[in-house]
């Protein structure tokens, strides 16, 4: 498998990342490098056997389904880069 | 400074000090080695308000099992009203809503949580390289990496900053900057300590443990973390052991070495001539130590890389400039303020593996590498539980190396992924594993020695890691 350039331009897009000119030579090297030492895997029979999920084997233990209000509106906003009283603010998303 | 809780309380019982001036001590010992850049911030005054009511506490004659016992967190955990960052520019102003369970499970038992601790963001390396928050230093050598990723908190254990200090490992984040550094690191079994506040790297992986001065240390706060959290629904229902009073170890066993990594051709002679003589000690105590064979050695760190990379990728992407942390000035519309938050904000190892995360996950890739590492995850953890039926313990080094040069790997990221070969095992097994400070190495350097035994074992190994301290 060969990273090239038009790949990574989908890659970053799906990432929601952006890599130009020095940056995207070297994710392409080092994607590409990473990638052939992964494929090692492919030396391994696997024929059979089964996807590894989960690692606790006991059933995961659930808890009421009960809302509880943890976290108030002010809170929640608390953190973001932008907002009013009420919503979270972004740049304008409909011209 | 006081090397355990032990000698912490023999002195406060003496009344030699008392918690306040205990964490002052710790305060001022911080302030005098900020070169080290182990704390990205003090908790000052909440420190010294937990510590003068852990002195009522203890005068009123009921201290909690923490009582004396200064702390240090991770950056990726989170304390209400405090702020946490993973090390990382994005989450930079980022203040925790609420407090991870270990937090509040610490606090309880009277802990005093005196600061954060840098990382490489978000626990991403090997090397404590990679924080936006700049290097730590290694307390003995100043052009040394203390390892990673929770290098701020073994430096802070191993300089006296604090007396403990919370870590995560995913893949040996914990053990190797102990082994580096020269203290006891130890990861519980995936499902033991509830991951709820823990700033999520790779979910099946992560687990929060201990870095302290000594086994007992260790044990003890593992007992007050470990359990059932209706928060976190991966947790085991085994129940949590009394640990701490569980140390004494009597009897002879089996222990199993994997001749494929004393054997490996990166491991450092000198570490591999101490493992044998430690081999042969213990031998001579009347254990058996037998080599066995595993085969995937090779193999784990394909693995790891793999599958924490794409939960990596999905953990990741609620990062959006939105709805907390950083938002590019550059943001003019939906899409950019997507693109360049997460451009600007993640530094370039996070993006590497987000990258490959998403490519992994991506339609056409998914069966033919992500499947493919579950099933070889599969595998590896059959073959590890099978030896670890016959064996009660697998012992080996924790690094291939010591402490190495910053920018050592700076140019090829597999080379500082294998930096990890020896610990990423217990992580894709789930199981328990503890690195302590029991090889000299010629050059005066810390060194680890790992144990890992079967999941929920921990009484057995903490015992025998203790044991094995003492034997040393």
């Amino acid at each position: 498998m060969t990273v090239d350039e038009h790949l990574i331009g989908q890659l970053a897009n799906l990432a929601k990342l952006e890599f130009e000119a020095e940056a995207k030579t070297e994710i392409i090297k080092d994607l590409n490098r990473i990638l052939s030492f992964v494929e090692k895997l492919n030396e391994i029979d696997t024929d059979g056997i089964e996807p590894l999920i989960y690692l606790v084997d006991d059933s995961p233990s659930g808890r009421d389904d009960i809302a509880h209000l943890q976290i108030s509106q002010d809170e929640g906003l608390q953190n973001a880069p932008k907002h009013d009283s009420d919503y979270f603010r972004v740049p304008k998303v409909i011209s | 400074m006081y090397r355990s809780l032990a000698e912490t309380r023999q002195a406060l019982q003496s009344g030699k000090t008392n918690i306040v001036e205990l964490t002052r001590t710790y305060l001022q010992s911080i302030q005098e080695h900020s070169h080290l850049n182990a704390f990205l911030e003090v908790f000052t005054e909440d420190a010294l308000r937990q510590a003068a009511m852990a002195d009522q506490k203890r005068q009123a004659g009921n201290p909690g099992k923490l009582s004396g016992m200064v702390i240090g967190l991770k950056d990726n955990l989170c304390y209400k009203g405090h702020k946490v960052s993973a090390s990382s520019k994005i989450l930079e102003g980022f203040t925790s809503l609420y407090s991870a369970t270990v937090v509040e499970r610490l606090i309880a038992e009277d802990a005093v949580i005196i600061g954060r601790l840098n990382c490489d963001e978000f626990a991403m390396g090997s090397s404590n390289e990679n924080s936006a928050f700049g290097n730590v230093q290694h307390p003995l050598d100043k052009a040394l990496v203390p390892g990673g990723s929770s290098g701020g908190s073994a430096v802070a254990v191993a300089a006296g900053l604090c007396l403990a200090a919370l870590g995560t490992d995913t893949g040996g984040s914990i053990r190797q900057p102990a082994s580096f550094c020269g203290v006891v690191g130890l990861k519980p079994t995936y499902g033991r300590v509830s991951r709820w506040g823990c700033i999520a790297y790779a979910s099946s992986f992560d687990q929060i443990g201990p870095i302290t001065n000594n086994v007992d240390d260790s044990a003890l706060i593992l007992e007050v973390i470990a359990g059932q959290d209706e928060y976190d629904s991966t947790l085991s229902t085994v129940p949590v052991q009394e640990y701490s009073q569980n140390l004494a170890f009597k009897g002879k066993t089996k222990i199993a070495y994997l001749k494929d990594c004393l054997e490996s051709e990166g491991l450092d002679p000198a570490i591999r001539a101490s493992m044998e003589a430690l081999f042969d000690k213990l031998r001579a105590e009347g254990h058996i130590v037998e080599p066995v064979n595993f085969p995937y050695l090779d193999y784990v760190i394909p693995a790891y890389y793999v599958l924490t990379t794409a939960e990596a990728s999905s953990n990741l992407s609620r990062y959006d400039g939105i709805h907390f942390g950083y938002r590019s000035k550059r943001a003019i519309d939906l899409e950019t303020t997507y693109k360049y938050s997460r451009t600007e904000g993640f530094g370039k190892e996070v993006k590497r593996r987000i990258m490959l995360g998403t490519f992994v996950l991506s339609a056409g890739y998914y069966d033919a590498y992500y499947s493919k590492a579950q099933k070889v995850r599969r595998l590896i953890r059959e073959q590890t539980l099978a030896t670890l039926k016959e064996y009660s313990f697998i012992i080996g080094p924790t690094t291939p190396g010591t402490a190495f040069p910053f920018g050592a790997h700076a140019n090829d990221p597999v080379k500082m992924y294998l930096e990890d070969i020896y610990t990423v095992q217990a992580n894709l097994a789930g199981i328990p594993a503890i690195s302590l400070p029991a090889i000299k190495h010629p050059s005066g350097l810390p060194s680890g020695v790992q144990l890992m035994s079967a999941p929920f074992s921990e009484t057995e190994l903490l015992s025998f890691a203790r044991y094995l301290s003492a034997l040393n």
